[in-house]
């Protein structure tokens, strides 16, 4: 990778910054509202995101999402993957993108099963 | 020697060449980064899967990780672990300038952050070590039944959790722990609790306004408070005190919920702890000048890598075991 070429647009060339120091320091502002919203959002927990959409509450949704931005903004930004080429980017991801989503998949339907099988269909948990 | 650009295109994964435009240092930090990561995906995605088996019962966040620092008595629920994660990210943030400062070749900056990285980094794994000092201790107790459920005790009129330790009467006996050369078969056994099961069910019976909290969420997600006739009855059922947690089991509910508190944050702060070492030892190399001997800094950015990667597996883990 050439040193010092960094690039210093984010948000997809919405924001653009003078110099990588302060690409820093602007992302780390941003991670830090985000988590200051997560952090408040999981104190306060307003009625209205308690609601259920696709069996989870609204609220762990937002707190999910929340985390695969910061994910992507350290990833992206910290650790300069930004810049590196596409391929190297793709090499990254797509591995992680494909198989971690595919783990969840499974495990969360085996775990549904079993928490049905339990609930309805044996007492198991009386004494 | 030119080469054509046909040529150089034939060449490029020959060897000798950069094919994805990074060294090969980097390269194998990324492969040592990913396989990491779908390790502690491996480990998240099993935490649910127990989670989600019994989400009627697991124990609720807020209402263990309640402590912090100096700050004896109160009632601070996910504070601590959210000024955690802030000092986590801060340490991310003085790595990456360590790494910018590299490439402007500037020794004194790199030293600096560098060295507010690793007391960040420091601080995290002090402050990871407290909440499982807090954990482990226990706060209020509680009592075990035979097929592994947890009966905690409420005030009946303000609902607020009671500590074993204030209803428990006091029966002298002279049952202590077994050593080895006075335990039965000469065995020796674990402490034996502060409190024994018939101190704590007599202090039960003759205190009026106790109930029991069962394990078991209602439709609002909130323990599910038994009144005194039905606490009466699933008291009978106690088989033991349970004060702390440890791996067999513990005061805050599921036997799960310290197994895999204990092993996903124990995983995660060796982590840490191991990249805290890493950087102390390129800090090191830094002062004495290796890295403007050799005239890049490429080693602080791959450690910077390393330390980012731990960065992220705490956001994650923050996330599903303590915000979700």
């Amino acid at each position: 990778m050439a040193e010092g070429t960094h690039k210093l647009a984010i948000f997809r060339g919405a924001l653009k910054f003078k110099s990588n120091v302060q690409k820093i320091w602007g992302v780390l502002i941003f991670l830090s509202i985000v988590t200051t919203v997560e952090v408040a959002l999981g104190i306060i927990k307003p009625d209205f995101l308690m609601n259920y959409f696709l069996s989870m509450k609204l609220l762990n949704w937002i707190f999910i999402i929340l985390t695969l931005v910061k994910a992507y903004y350290i990833a992206w930004d910290f650790m300069h993957v930004r810049d590196e080429t596409g391929s190297l980017q793709g090499a990254i991801v797509l591995p992680l993108i494909i198989l971690i989503p595919y783990l969840i998949f499974i495990l969360i339907l085996e775990a549904d099963y079993i928490f049905e099988v339990m609930n309805s269909g044996f007492v198991s948990w009386n004494f | 020697m030119e080469l054509t650009a046909a040529e150089k295109e034939a060449n490029l994964w020959a060897g000798g060449q950069r094919p994805l435009k990074a060294s090969y240092g980097k390269l194998m930090m990324w492969f040592f980064i990913v396989s990491d990561a779908l390790t502690f995906s491996g480990f998240l995605v099993s935490y649910g899967f127990s989670r989600f088996k019994n989400i009627d019962s697991w124990p609720i966040a807020d209402e263990v990780f309640t402590h912090f620092p100096f700050l004896h008595g109160v009632d601070a629920p996910m504070y601590y672990v959210a000024l955690m994660t802030f000092i986590l990210i801060f340490s991310s943030v003085t790595m990456v300038l360590a790494v910018d400062a590299g490439h402007h070749m500037n020794k004194s900056k790199v030293t600096f952050y560098m060295l507010l990285t690793i007391i960040g980094g420091a601080v995290f794994v002090g402050s990871q070590a407290w909440e499982w000092k807090n954990f482990i201790k226990g706060e209020y107790g509680a009592l075990e039944t035979k097929g592994g459920q947890i009966l905690q005790f409420v005030n009946a009129d303000t609902g607020k959790r009671v500590a074993i330790a204030d209803f428990a009467v006091s029966i002298p006996t002279e049952r202590s722990t077994h050593k080895g050369s006075n335990g039965i078969w000469y065995e020796s056994e674990g402490s034996l609790t502060t409190y024994s099961l018939a101190e704590v069910v007599e202090g039960f019976e003759s205190t009026e306004n106790l109930v029991i909290r069962s394990e078991k969420l209602d439709e609002k997600g909130q323990k599910i408070v038994l009144s005194r006739d039905d606490s009466l009855d699933k008291i009978e059922n106690a088989v033991g005190v349970v004060e702390g947690a440890n791996l067999i089991h513990n005061e805050y509910g599921n036997r799960l919920f310290a197994d895999f508190f204990f092993f996903i944050t124990g995983f995660h702060g060796f982590h840490v702890f191991s990249g805290v070492i890493i950087n102390m030892i390129i800090f090191f190399n830094v002062i004495v000048g290796t890295y403007e001997k050799r005239g890049h800094y490429e080693m602080v950015e791959k450690v910077g890598l390393y330390w980012h990667f731990v960065d992220l597996v705490w956001v994650f883990v923050f996330t599903f075991f303590y915000l979700v």
